[in-house]
């Protein structure tokens, strides 16, 4: 028989959308003020869902004044205590507010509720929970004995975990003592206004958190503007590369976090069902829209024949479409544009030689769709084993040894995570040891905590966010 | 293309074959395994969906007592309550067999008679199963002569552990020659092996042997059917039947009481072994107060009101 | 400073011989040292044949120099690339073994490094004496750190869920390191001491002016056990070598501390492969008691590390 699974939305009346959103700057939303403003759609129905106001050069520099006189007359001066009650406040703000955030995010970005509701949010207020508790222990993070703000911090974050990556950002800028101006990215400013209204809730002092929303220019203003002491961007390596040097020669301190090419390690002794999951995860996870996926499978070529079968079956029964149906495992692409990549770059995949295959899967009428797919013939020289493809779109190679492994799995630029599934302990240690990647998941995919450090290694990026190792990035 | 790990027959049955073929199979990560288990526990099954998954969930259950205190009377009632789960709503389907311990088999077969229902027996010295081989045989065969169309034994989980796999082997298949064409369904106990790995193996043995079913517990032990060990059994199911063409069965028992939990394990046995397994024929839940719990889902449904338990009969 | 081409015609300086020109005959030639690059754990002249001579503070000629090019760059980043995966992956016991046979062996010529540290930076011998104990020190200092900083820079994380989560410090990899241009020994020894101890390899451009001690410590180190390639010492100059070296896509980290007014066009090459970039520190252009301070912390390390965290589920 066929068990179809019924519709089940989640409910689209927690969230209450204002038509226009304006800035978030020193506690209020004003204008900006070249009276410009962007559309920010729903990708899964091309849908409009509000105009938010873009940011310019004089919309920086009032935001970062904001920042500088909020860090210097109320957030610095401040006990720690105190300063972590109120990011201990907000945590508890998000946790209560969480299906209106989730089902926000999901209806501006795309991704599954099944993701925001278990995985985004419920790790959005625990980093701000664990930051909270260090703003009183700084001085035992091992920093020094009396280690101090850098001062105000302009941070640019992605539109893959847009309300993710803000918490990654301001939670431990806060608990250290910074003040920020964040700019969300162009297609998913909504959470980040939403955030900007917790602040208010919470009673944070004016200025010590400011939203600018806009394109790429509010960014370039924002991470150029003299008037700040630390730069944090989360998104592609070429944009971080355009930061480094503009902040050379400057006393800002800079933190990057840019992309990466995963290698996913099977070797032909691992757990094999639970080795497919953690594939599965590993790419289809938020549409593949993941800085650290397992975009490349590198699986022993001697159990590639009994993997590839249970694999495809496994994607075979992933369920694409409606953001907010519950069991929706794969949403939409988040922008037109990003799907004109994904595209390119598979197609170009297929025509280097790849065999390219999807399950047959329904693609909605609107919106922005694309297809689990798989590559299998891949080799190190096929582009779409080198480049970010940022997509539902795994590469699979095959290796011999577990030198020939470690060596295809580091053969990238790229050097920001890895998988290795194996049942035998020394094998995956001696893996991991080799693995030029700053995340490791040995049996395991995709896991965040915010006592975890994650970056990279390599053009991947440079520093830490989460963990006591994500304090030193804010902290002089 | 590679002979897969779960295609391996051994030839010549020696427990060092049976070993080699048992440790040959790919681990299972505890981990990983509850993972995917309660991540599939999430799927939301409303409405018409949530309705059909009810009227297939009944016709799975193996209405079950096995009670010291079991008295014919009490088996006869049962079996009124398998034949008609609602005597006041006949669209209501029948269960898929009512199982008792095998001196109630000849009860059960005379209340059963013209319902369609089948007749299981717990044998080979239920729950423990430790008893000398010939009691077992002779529980089964009794059992079977008295009418029971599927026998439940249960393994001989010493031997298990000790490593004394061919005695395990050699239990069921002879067990499965007594049965003749009674369906045979192999508890493995599996909340005392212990780890994944051990209730992977324990299913390829109890399907190597000839099970027509592996079946996770008797309802004695705890933890009993949980869905990461469901999760295992149906993933040795489908690799079964990938590599020989053959379908196993695949029963939960014990601790499935509610509609979602039911629902639940509808949903794993959809996504893990496919749709082919979502029938009764293939997928049963052991179970005696899940089902009151599905006819009160049930009218929910149909009704738009929440109903009382007083509505519905005790057996 | 003059730049010659396999030119050895330069006048003298009368410090070694004992004599000024015209005077008579020493009783014995001094046998003088033709400094070199040190490469690879070998000591080749710089294949562009170059030279330059060096003075001491006072401007009387020392020696002549290797004038390293382009190619030797080139060539060091090769050798550090190629000893790196031994370097980093000895025990941290025995790179603290080797980081202190370096001190053993240094103690060992410290007459040569203070009569060094007289005649080319105008020293007095006491505070000569000093910036040897210094430098020797200095690699004890880091013996110590080699099996240590891993565990007061990484550790366990408390993750919620049942896993195994450990973050643990890795070397970056090859790193070039602008030595400090006006601490030829114990500020050379601050840089160097630090990336080597973490499990890296370094590229090193000496300081311009005083190169000879880095070429001396090269001696102490090629008889240390310090394997070939973990440390190669280019003398030179920082504008010609620097722009290469920055923009070396197989140089992960690059330490400015001796980039003087071309750091910031060095941070910007190093921007377009993301090197880690060490920005000069205060005392980045203070001579040799600028790098006196006996306990400099992790500070020197950190930059040259990368976190590593490994998860893992635990299960039965």
């Amino acid at each position: 028989m066929i068990f179809e699974y019924a519709p089940a939305p989640e409910s689209r009346s927690v969230v209450t959308l204002r038509e226009t959103y304006e800035l978030f700057v020193d506690g209020a939303f004003t204008p900006a003020e070249g009276g410009e403003y962007l559309t920010t759609l729903n990708p899964a129905d091309e849908t409009k869902l509000a105009q938010v106001a873009v940011a310019g050069p004089a919309d920086v520099d009032r935001a970062v004044a904001a920042a500088r006189r909020a860090h210097e007359t109320v957030w610095s001066r401040m006990p720690a205590a105190e300063r972590g009650k109120y990011l201990f406040r907000i945590a508890r703000i998000i946790q209560e507010r969480s299906r209106e955030l989730a089902v926000l995010e999901s209806m501006d970005n795309g991704k599954p509720i099944k993701e925001t509701r278990d995985v985004d949010l419920p790790l959005v207020a625990a980093h701000f929970f664990y930051y909270a508790g260090w703003a009183d222990k700084l001085a035992h993070a091992g920093l020094g004995p009396d280690p101090r703000p850098l001062g105000v911090a302009a941070q640019v974050i992605p539109w893959n975990f847009p309300l993710l990556m803000l918490a990654w950002k301001i939670a431990p800028a806060l608990a250290t003592g910074n003040t920020v101006v964040l700019k969300p990215a162009e297609t998913t400013p909504l959470t980040a206004l939403a955030f900007a209204e917790i602040c208010q809730e919470a009673d944070l002092p004016p200025g010590v958190v400011n939203i600018l929303t806009g394109a790429g220019e509010t960014g370039r203003a924002l991470v150029e503007h003299p008037g700040t002491d630390k730069v944090a961007f989360t998104g592609s390596t070429e944009v971080g590369r355009q930061i480094a040097r503009s902040v050379a020669g400057t006393d800002k301190r800079l933190t990057l976090e840019l992309g990466g090419k995963g290698a996913n390690i099977v070797y032909d002794d691992a757990a094999i069902d639970q080795a497919v999951e953690g594939i599965v995860s590993g790419i289809f996870f938020n549409q593949g829209h993941v800085c650290c996926a397992g975009s490349r499978l590198l699986v022993q070529e001697s159990i590639a024949d009994e993997l590839m079968p249970l694999l495809k079956a496994r994607i075979s029964r992933l369920r694409l479409g409606d953001p907010l149906d519950k069991n929706t495992d794969l949403g939409a692409i988040n922008s037109a544009a990003q799907l004109e990549r994904i595209r390119e770059l598979t197609d170009t995949g297929e025509a280097e030689g790849a065999e390219r295959w999807s399950p047959a899967c329904d693609l909605p009428r609107s919106g922005y769709w694309f297809a689990p797919t798989v590559l299998t013939g891949v080799s190190q020289a096929h582009r779409v084993a080198r480049e970010e493809i940022f997509g539902p779109v795994l590469s699979v190679l095959t290796f011999r040894t577990p030198e020939e492994a470690v060596a295809k799995a580091n053969n990238t630029p790229y050097g920001l995570s890895a998988g290795v599934w194996t049942e035998k302990g020394s094998r995956m240690l001696w893996t991991a040891e080799r693995l030029r990647a700053g995340v490791i998941w040995s049996n395991t995919f995709n896991k965040l905590d915010p006592a975890s450090p994650f970056g990279g290694y390599k053009e991947s990026g440079y520093g830490r966010e989460g963990g006591r190792h994500g304090l030193e990035a804010y902290l002089g | 293309m590679p002979v897969p790990h779960t295609a391996f027959a051994p030839e010549a049955t020696t427990n060092r074959a049976l070993r080699a073929f048992l440790h040959g199979l790919p681990g299972v990560d505890e981990v990983g395994a509850r993972a995917r288990a309660q991540d599939l526990s999430t799927r939301s099954v409303k409405t018409t969906a949530k309705s059909q998954a009810i009227d297939l969930a009944i016709s799975m259950v193996d209405l079950t007592t096995l009670e010291g205190a079991d008295t014919p009377g009490k088996v006869r009632a049962l079996c009124a309550k398998a034949a008609h789960p609602d005597p006041t709503d006949r669209t209501v389907p029948r269960v898929g067999a009512v199982c008792v311990y095998s001196d109630m088999v000849a009860t059960a077969v005379d209340a059963l008679r013209g319902t369609g229902v089948g007749v299981a027996s717990v044998a080979t010295a239920f729950p423990s199963g430790r008893a000398p081989m010939e009691a077992k045989l002779a529980d089964t065969r009794r059992a079977v002569a008295d009418g029971a169309g599927e026998i439940d034994m249960v393994i001989d989980r010493g031997a298990f552990l000790s490593g004394d796999y061919l005695k395990v082997f050699e239990e069921i298949a002879a067990v499965k020659e007594a049965c003749g064409a009674a369906h045979l369904k192999v508890i493995l106990e599996t909340g005392e092996l212990a780890t994944y790995d051990n209730v992977r193996r324990a299913s390829h043995l109890a399907i190597r042997a000839g099970g027509d079913f592996v079946k996770t517990s008797t309802g004695k032990v705890s933890p009993a059917a949980t869905l990461p060990v469901t999760l295992v059994l149906l993933e040795a199911v489908r690799d079964h039947h990938a590599a020989t063409g053959r379908h196993v069965g695949v029963k939960p028992a014990g601790g499935i009481r509610t509609t979602k939990d039911a629902v639940r394990n509808l949903v794993l046995v959809n996504e893990v072994a496919g749709p082919d397994w979502l029938t009764p024929d293939l997928f049963r839940i052991g179970a005696s107060s899940l089902l009151n719990d599905l006819l009160m889902q049930r009218t929910r449904l149909s009704t738009g009101t929440y109903p009382g338990p007083d509505y519905y009969t005790l057996d | 400073m003059a730049e010659r081409r396999n030119t050895r015609k330069a006048a003298r300086g009368a410090a070694e011989a004992g004599g000024g020109t015209g005077g008579p005959a020493p009783a014995r030639l001094a046998v003088r040292k033709t400094y070199k690059l040190y490469l690879g754990g070998a000591f080749p002249r710089s294949e562009s044949g170059r030279s330059y001579p060096v003075t001491s503070d006072s401007g009387q000629h020392l020696a002549n120099a290797s004038l390293a090019s382009r190619k030797d760059a080139r060539d060091a980043v090769s050798a550090a690339r190629k000893a790196f995966g031994g370097w980093s992956t000895r025990t941290a016991y025995n790179r603290g073994q080797i980081l202190y046979r370096v001190a053993e062996v240094l103690e060992g010529r410290r007459d040569q490094f203070a009569a060094q540290a007289v005649a080319a930076q105008g020293l007095s011998r006491a505070e000569a004496d000093r910036v040897v104990s210094a430098a020797v020190d200095r690699w004890v200092y880091y013996a110590g750190w080699t099996d240590k900083f891993a565990q007061v820079l990484g550790g366990a994380n408390p993750v919620s869920g049942p896993y195994y989560n450990h973050s643990a410090p890795e070397p970056t990899g090859v790193v070039a390191v602008l030595a400090p241009r006006y601490a030829p020994l114990l500020g050379l020894t601050s840089v160097v001491a630090p990336v080597i101890a973490t499990g890296n390899t370094a590229v090193v451009v000496t300081s311009e002016t005083a190169p000879l001690a880095a070429i001396d410590l090269a001696e102490v180190l090629a008889t240390s056990d310090l394997p070939g390639g973990v440390v190669n010492l280019l003398t030179g100059r920082v504008p010609e070598l620097g722009p290469h070296l920055a923009a070396h896509a197989d140089v992960n980290a690059l330490d400015l501390t001796g980039a003087g007014e071309s750091a910031v066009e060095f941070e910007r090459a190093a921007a377009t492969t993301l090197t880690r970039v060490l920005r000069p520190g205060p005392g980045a252009d203070g001579g040799e008691e600028a790098w006196l301070d006996p306990d400099p912390g992790t500070a020197r390390m950190t930059p040259f590390l990368e976190t590593k965290t490994v998860w893992h589920p635990v299960g039965i």
